[in-house]
Formats: C-alpha cells, structure tokens, sequence
C-alpha cells in the first residue's frame, strides 16, 4: 500500500447495519478520510472499538482492528501503540462505552497522553439496547429505564479530559462532514492523547438530541474567536452547560506524548529465536 | 554437629525483617549452601507479626520442616507464635534492653542469649543496625565464618555508600563478639560452606526472567500480593531488552493492555492473583476468541474473594480450568518447582503463538515469597527456544488471502492454527471480535461457520496433545502400591516426605504435575497403584475430581487449606495414614 492511500481504500465491502440517517456515517466517514488526508494506510493503521453500535466500525472499515468488549477498548488501543510506535491507532467508542463501563480507562488514557485518537461516537442514549439512558443523557430524558430521566446531571467529558491533563480536547457534530473531517484530522496529527467527542444522533430511540436539535444549538469555535491555545478560555466554554460547542477546544502542542516520554522506539513484533543478548546476566543477578 | 539448619528472625512488620533474612539467605547461598526460605506475613504494612525463616544444608532442601533451630526475636510475641517449632536445645536471640523482654523467662531447655542489640548497633554507629548485630551473633552460633555476610552486606548497603556498609559490618561483627565473650559457644551446629555456585530467587522471579529470555517485552500488571514482584522484577530489567512495563488502573486494562500489545505482534503477558483473575475473566474470552497468544500468570493466595491475601492455597484451579463463560480453548501450566517457573514461562509464549491461545501459568504464594537455591545452568538461557508459530509476512500472504484478496485471520485448517498477520504486513488487513466470526474475522451467525470455528478452535487442543509433550515427573518407586499424585507447588515438600515415609518404611510413587490442561493421562498409573493419594492445598480436591473424571476410580485425597504451605515431616505423617 503507498502512502497516498485514499479514503476508499479504508472502506471495506461489508454494508453498515447502521440505521438509515444514524450519525455513525458521518462520524466514520470522518475517521477515514482524516487517516487518508494524514498520509496513513490501511495496512499501518489500527482500529479498535468497544461494544454497541459504535463497536461496529471495525467491521466497516479496512484496517487492522479489533471489536473488543464493552468500555475497554482504550486499554488494547495502548497496548497496541506501546507495543508498535509505527502504527497510527484510532480507538472508535461511544458514550456509554467510553463514559460508563469504560470511564475509568478514559481517565487514564486521557493521564497517559498515549498517542492515540479517540473519537466517541455521542448520541446520548444507548441504541443496540434499544433506549436506554447513557451517561450523557439529559437529566430529565425519558426512556424505558429511566421513566422520569436519569436524575442525575450528565457527564461532562471534555471537563474530565481536561481536568485528567488532556493535550487535545475537540468537540464534533457528524452532520458537518467537511468540519468533523478537519477536527479529526488535527486530533490525528496530534502528538499525544485526542478526544472528539462527536454528536452522532440517534433517529431511532433519541428524540430531543436530533440533527435538527444540533443544528439550532452548536456553536463553531472557528467563529466564536476562541483560541486553542488558552487552557482558561477552554475551560470556561467546556463548562458553558448551555451551548454545544464545536471544534478544538483546546491543545497543548507543547506536550510530549507517552511513547516519546517512556516507551520504546523500536517495535516490538521481533523476536529473537533464543533468549535475548544479554539474558545471561539476569541469572547472574541472583548469584 | 547440626548441619540442616531452621534460622528464623521474627518481629513487627517495618522490623526490618525481610531485608535482614534476605541478606543472610543471600550469604549463606554464596557460601555454597542451600537455602530454602519462607515467610509468615500479614496483610499490612508496619505492625503485626511476621517472621523470614531459612531451612539451609550443604545437601539440597526444598521444603521447610517442623523445626526451628536459632531465632532472632525481635518482640516476645515470636517466640510465642514459633513455641510449637521450638525444642529443647533451640538457640534464642534477644535483646533484654528492652522493655519489651523485661518480663521474659526464656523456655525450659531452650538456650537464651540475651545480646544488647540496640546497644550494640549504636555503638556501630546506629540503632537501625540492631538486625545485623544479630546477625553476627547467629555466625557465632552456627559457626559460620562472618566473612560471608560481608558480600551481602556490601550487595545491600552499597548504594547508600562504603562508611554504612563498613558500620554494617562492624555492627555484625560486635554481634558475634559479644557472644564469643559472653557465653559458652560450644553451639551443636556447624554450617560448612562449599565452592558450589548457587542462584536463590523466587517464583515471581523466575516467572519474570522466563518472560525475557522468551523475548516478551509487554507487561502490564496492578499491584496485588503475591503477584506483584513479578512486575517488580520486570520493571528496570525489561527495558533493557527494548521491553515496557504498564502498571494498569485495574486488571480490567491489564488484560486488555497486553491483549493490544499481542495484536501489535509482542509476546506480551499479565499477572495477577485470584481476585484479578476474576476481573480479567471477561477479556479472557475475548483473547481467546480473538485467537490472540496471551500469557497469564496466576499467583493464587487463599480465597475466595479477598480471602487471606497473605496466605497460601491452591484454589483457583477450577477457575483456570473453566472460568469465563462460554466454551474456552486454554492451556493451564502448573510449574511444580521454581526453576519449572522459569522453564515453563518459555514454554507459555511458545503455546500461546503456536496454537495462538491464552496460557494461565500458575504459582502461588508459597513459591512466590519462597527465595529457593537452585544451580545456576538450571536457568540457561543458551537452551531457551522461541517458536512463533504460524507467522505469514509479505511473501506468503497471498496464500492465506481469499479470491478478493483479504486475510483470512481465522482460516479453517486441519491443525486448528490460522495463519497470523502483524499490523503492518501487507495485505494482512483484518479485524478481530470476541463476536462469532467467519474466516475473515466478520460476524456471523451462521450456523455452520460457527460449528466450523468452534471445531477449529477445539482443534488447536488436539493438535497440542498430540504434538507437545504434556508429561509428569516421577519420584520414588515406580512399582509401589501407594501412589501420591500433585500439582503445583507440593512438590519440594513431597519429595522430602518421601525420605520420612522411607524412614518408617512406607513405600511410594509420587507423580507430579506440570500441566492440568491439557494433562497426562494417568489411567494407567492410578489403576496399578493400590493406594491413589491426591494432595494439594485446598479444600475440596479440584485436582483429585479431575483425576476421577480422568481414570473413573475413586481417590483419596489429602488436603491443607489453613493458609499454610504443606511441611515435609506432616505430609510425610499424612500419606502414612491414608496408606498404612
């Protein structure tokens, strides 16, 4: 594969089980053409998913990838870029996946500043489940479980990211393809941990945070004269509860990421065909 | 004179206790002697009794015994919880300075010796030294040559520079002094030295040097006892092999940290103890659906839940053998012996790639805080070889590809064992789910790709047993009547009961087991044996049920689950009343 890879070598022949009009397209398209546009393959690229339907990108995309279980899929996207440096590795997730079951991981990957791009696919409801609250669910929205609303405030990840160290935190709406393309992009070029949480509506069981919904409500950082590089300037729009900011939020670009810090240079597929060099000595420790 | 030697030095936890056993473990193993060490602990940091205890001899020792010959009490309370050890002629240590011993009549026919520790130490220039006084006054006891414990010291105290390693050894020696002065010293022991060379390590050790010499470089772990030296270990050795450590938020990530780095194409491992064994149940299906080589320590103390964290058991083996849900392909290996740690940690990354599955490989606390001598070319690395198994690169891609050139990660082959692509490779594009999968690795829920990747993933078991050698060993006579069968840990302890059973003229065939899935087939042993003893540390015989299921015959089962390790003189007593 060269490096001019295009976005279509990362689709692969299987037909999404997507409902029509899910924000999951848009969202994955995203993923793929950032990867073309950043000069990855198909073939030095690695996805990994949780569970629900944003666990499903693996299959529709064509990459290395693994469709693992639910809320882990931050501890395999590490370990794969700890163990291979040469590989770009985008973990795919949604809101529950990465803000309930898997919150704790998120936190410390956010910590690890593994260079990683982790975009959520936030629809705010679980949809394989059929309608059941997320933790980014309103307070007062009601499902099948949650008769009179979760009773309870929403996460808010951007805030824990930022409050965890993170070194890019943006914001997406699916819907804008052309926007959403260029924020995942940044979030791949980044050197370090990126979070994009995507608004990606679900038509089938949400019906407050609609296409249209997002439409009336977001408001693009690009024209709302913020700059990426004021940590205080995004703390404050992160904490704005009232409006659904979009973009980048905020980015250290100063920061070192954690292979660079700590972890190896060379990968770490080779094996010798014995002990290493060296071993010996490790018996010699004990003398 | 006494040449098996039961030293113990007994106190607070904080005491110091651990480092001071260490160091004479370490001195007596250069002096060409063979140690076997154990430890009563507790589950907390300072306070609370716990003790280093030492079996040494110039012939090998693998297991302690009911007897405790010198020791070093630095409260009251240790000879108290060592009264049932203790004999008539036991040498005591203690220092009657302290307010501590003001009231303590040492026990009839035990030789007290009341030495000025803290005294003593200070005079060497600190308190903190009191352990090492002791020290010395135990050479002059066993008549063992100070000299020895100069090494030791200097291995010890180097770092923090030559004036405290010099105190040290000054301290060691007004220890022995004093006692030379001050009491009769014709001591009923002697313990000579040898020119052997000796390596003293233990299990979690020899786990994580097994783990480098099979060319792992991915570890990541959460702290829990008695696992975690292994990560200790690992950690600042590993990177030197161009490997990394992880120390994960919990044993969910562990899991799926070294499940990521194995899909990146590194011998990657986790180890954790029961409780985490549990959390990692989940990935554990996914790893093995996946088809991803995974290596597992299980280091298990006594459960279930958190248990007596500090204490001994085997009882994690139905765990092993079945937990996660859903039918799951594994191997389970049970290294017998601490050098068989080493060993069988080589062997688990070469099942794992070979048949691409997850490998528990179990210890437990009583081998993973025993620090045992062993010699050195039992680890030889130059011996050490790594199979990969079905790697496929560039060239032979195509092979494994189907008409519309996609990998097939899952290929149906006759051994069971698909071909395995490292991200990068190209045309090895694939994904991986815990998700019933075709050969592509895509979902599916059709009925006969399903039977066919179960089958296939069976298979790999069939093919492992019929091509590696998944045997026992044997000690004892081959043609007894009585047959004892282990697994695990009883080893050491087995071996020496069989010279006490001999002693009372009790003859045996003792089988011990490396591996419980897959295992040797023991239908012929057990049904020419009269008697069939199973032992192991825990309650209700897990292995022993699996020997039923094996051979259909009932056996007798022999079993400890008090927390602690089986002793060699109490098994022996044991078996004797089952086969007599």
């Amino acid at each position: 594969m060269s490096s001019n890879a295009r976005f279509i070598d990362f689709k692969s022949d299987k037909q999404p089980t997507w409902c029509p009009g899910c924000g999951d397209f848009g969202t994955m398209n995203g993923i793929m053409k950032g990867l073309a546009e950043t000069g990855n393959t198909p073939d030095e690229t690695f996805v990994v998913a949780g569970i629900g339907c944003s666990g499903k990108i693996g299959t529709y995309m064509r990459s290395y990838a693994l469709h693992g279980v639910h809320g882990r899929a931050l501890p395999v996207g590490t370990g794969v870029k700890i163990a291979r440096p040469d590989i770009e590795v985008v973990v795919a997730g949604g809101d529950g996946d990465g803000y309930s079951i898997g919150a704790g991981h998120f936190i410390h990957a956010v910590r690890r500043n593994i260079d990683l791009t982790y975009v959520v696919m936030d629809n705010r409801i679980y949809g394989l489940t059929k309608g059941q609250a997320s933790p980014t669910s309103r307070s007062d929205f009601e499902t099948s479980t949650t008769p009179d609303g979760p009773k309870q405030p929403p996460v808010n990840p951007l805030a824990l990211a930022l409050s965890a160290g993170g070194t890019f935190i943006a914001q997406s709406f699916s819907s804008n393809a052309k926007r959403h393309q260029e924020i995942v992009q940044k979030a791949i070029e980044h050197d370090g941990f990126s979070i994009v949480n995507t608004f990606s509506p679900c038509v089938t069981f949400n019906d407050v945070d609609t296409y249209d919904y997002f439409r009336d409500n977001i408001v693009d950082l690009d024209e709302a004269d913020h700059d990426p590089t004021d940590r205080e300037a995004a703390k404050d729009k992160i904490l704005d509860n009232d409006k659904e900011y979009i973009g980048v939020l905020w980015e250290d670009e100063d920061a070192t990421d954690y292979n660079t810090a700590h972890g190896v240079d060379e990968p770490m597929h080779e094996v010798p065909d014995g002990a290493p060099d060296g071993a010996t000595d490790l018996v010699r420790e004990f003398y | 004179m006494q040449d098996d030697l039961n030293w113990a030095i007994g106190g607070e936890a904080g005491d110091g206790i651990d480092s001071t056993g260490k160091i004479f473990a370490q001195a007596l193993s250069r002096a060409g002697r063979h140690v076997f060490t154990s430890k009563d602990f507790a589950s907390r940091i300072r306070g609370g009794y716990t003790a280093y205890k030492i079996r040494t001899a110039v012939d090998r020792v693998q297991s302690v015994v009911d007897r405790l010959d010198i020791l070093i009490a630095l409260t009251e309370r240790t000879v108290d919880e060592n009264m049932d050890e203790l004999h008539d002629g036991s040498v005591i240590i203690y220092d009657g300075e302290r307010t501590e011993f003001s009231d303590f009549e040492v026990p009839d026919g035990m030789v007290g010796l009341d030495v000025p520790l803290k005294s003593l130490a200070e005079d060497a220039g600190g308190a903190i030294m009191r352990n090492i006084v002791a020290l010395g006054a135990v050479c002059e006891v066993a008549d063992f040559p100070i000299e020895n414990l100069d090494e030791s010291l200097q291995k010890k105290f180097g770092g923090k520079g030559e004036k405290i390693v010099e105190n040290n050894k000054e301290a060691a020696r007004l220890g022995e002094q004093y006692v030379a002065e001050n009491y009769e010293t014709d001591f009923d022991f002697e313990l000579e030295t040898t020119d052997e060379d000796y390596v003293l390590l233990n299990a979690d050790e020899a786990i994580g040097m097994g783990a480098i010499a099979a060319g792992c470089k991915f570890y990541a772990g959460y702290p829990i006892t008695p696992a975690t030296d292994v990560m200790t270990y690992l950690t600042g050795r590993i990177e030197q092999f161009g490997g990394h450590v992880v120390q994960a938020e919990d044993e969910l990530a562990a899991i799926n940290l070294a499940l990521g780095a194995a899909r990146g194409g590194a011998r990657a491992m986790t180890a954790t103890s029961g409780p985490g064994i549990d959390l990692m149940a989940e990935t554990f299906g996914l790893v093995a659906t996946s088809e991803t080589p995974l290596v597992i320590a299980n280091i298990m103390r006594s459960g279930p839940s958190t248990g007596m964290p500090t204490k001994q058991e085997q009882g994690d083996l139905n765990m092993m053998l079945y937990g996660g849900h859903g039918e799951i392909p594994r191997f389970v290996l049970t290294p017998t012996t601490v050098s068989e740690c080493f060993h069988k940690t080589v062997e688990a990354f070469n099942l794992a790639e070979k048949y691409q599955m997850p490998v528990y490989i179990s210890a437990d606390l009583s081998m993973a805080v025993t620090e045992q001598t062993f010699k050195p070319d039992e680890f030889d690395m130059d011996a050490v070889e790594n199979d990969r198994g079905k790697v496929v690169d560039e060239s032979e891609i195509s092979k494994w590809q189907d008409e519309q050139d996609r990998f097939k990660a899952h290929a149906v082959t006759a051994d069971g064992v698909s071909p395995r692509a490292f991200p990068g490779t190209e045309g090895g594009v694939h994904m991986s789910t815990g998700l019933e999968h075709d050969e592509l690795g895509r979902r599916t829920e059709d009925v006969d790709e399903r039977v066919e990747q179960v089958d296939k993933r069976n298979q790999k078991v069939a093919t492992a047993e019929e091509r590696e050698d998944f045997d026992y060993r044997e000690f004892g006579n081959a043609d007894s009547d009585n047959l004892v069968i282990s697994w695990g840990s009883n080893e050491g302890a087995m071996v020496e009961a069989l010279d006490f059973l001999a002693e009372e003229d009790v003859d045996v065939r003792f089988i011990s087991v490396p591996y419980v899935f897959p295992r040797p087939d023991l239908t012929d042993e057990v049904e020419a044996a009269e008697n069939v003893v199973v032992v192991e540390c825990n309650s209700t015989g897990q292995f022993a049920d699996l020997i039923e299921h094996d051979t259909l015959t009932r056996v007798e089962r022999v079993n400890k689950y008090n927390g602690v390790r089986y002793k060699a003189d109490e098994l022996a007593a044991e078996i004797k009343e089952v086969v007599a």
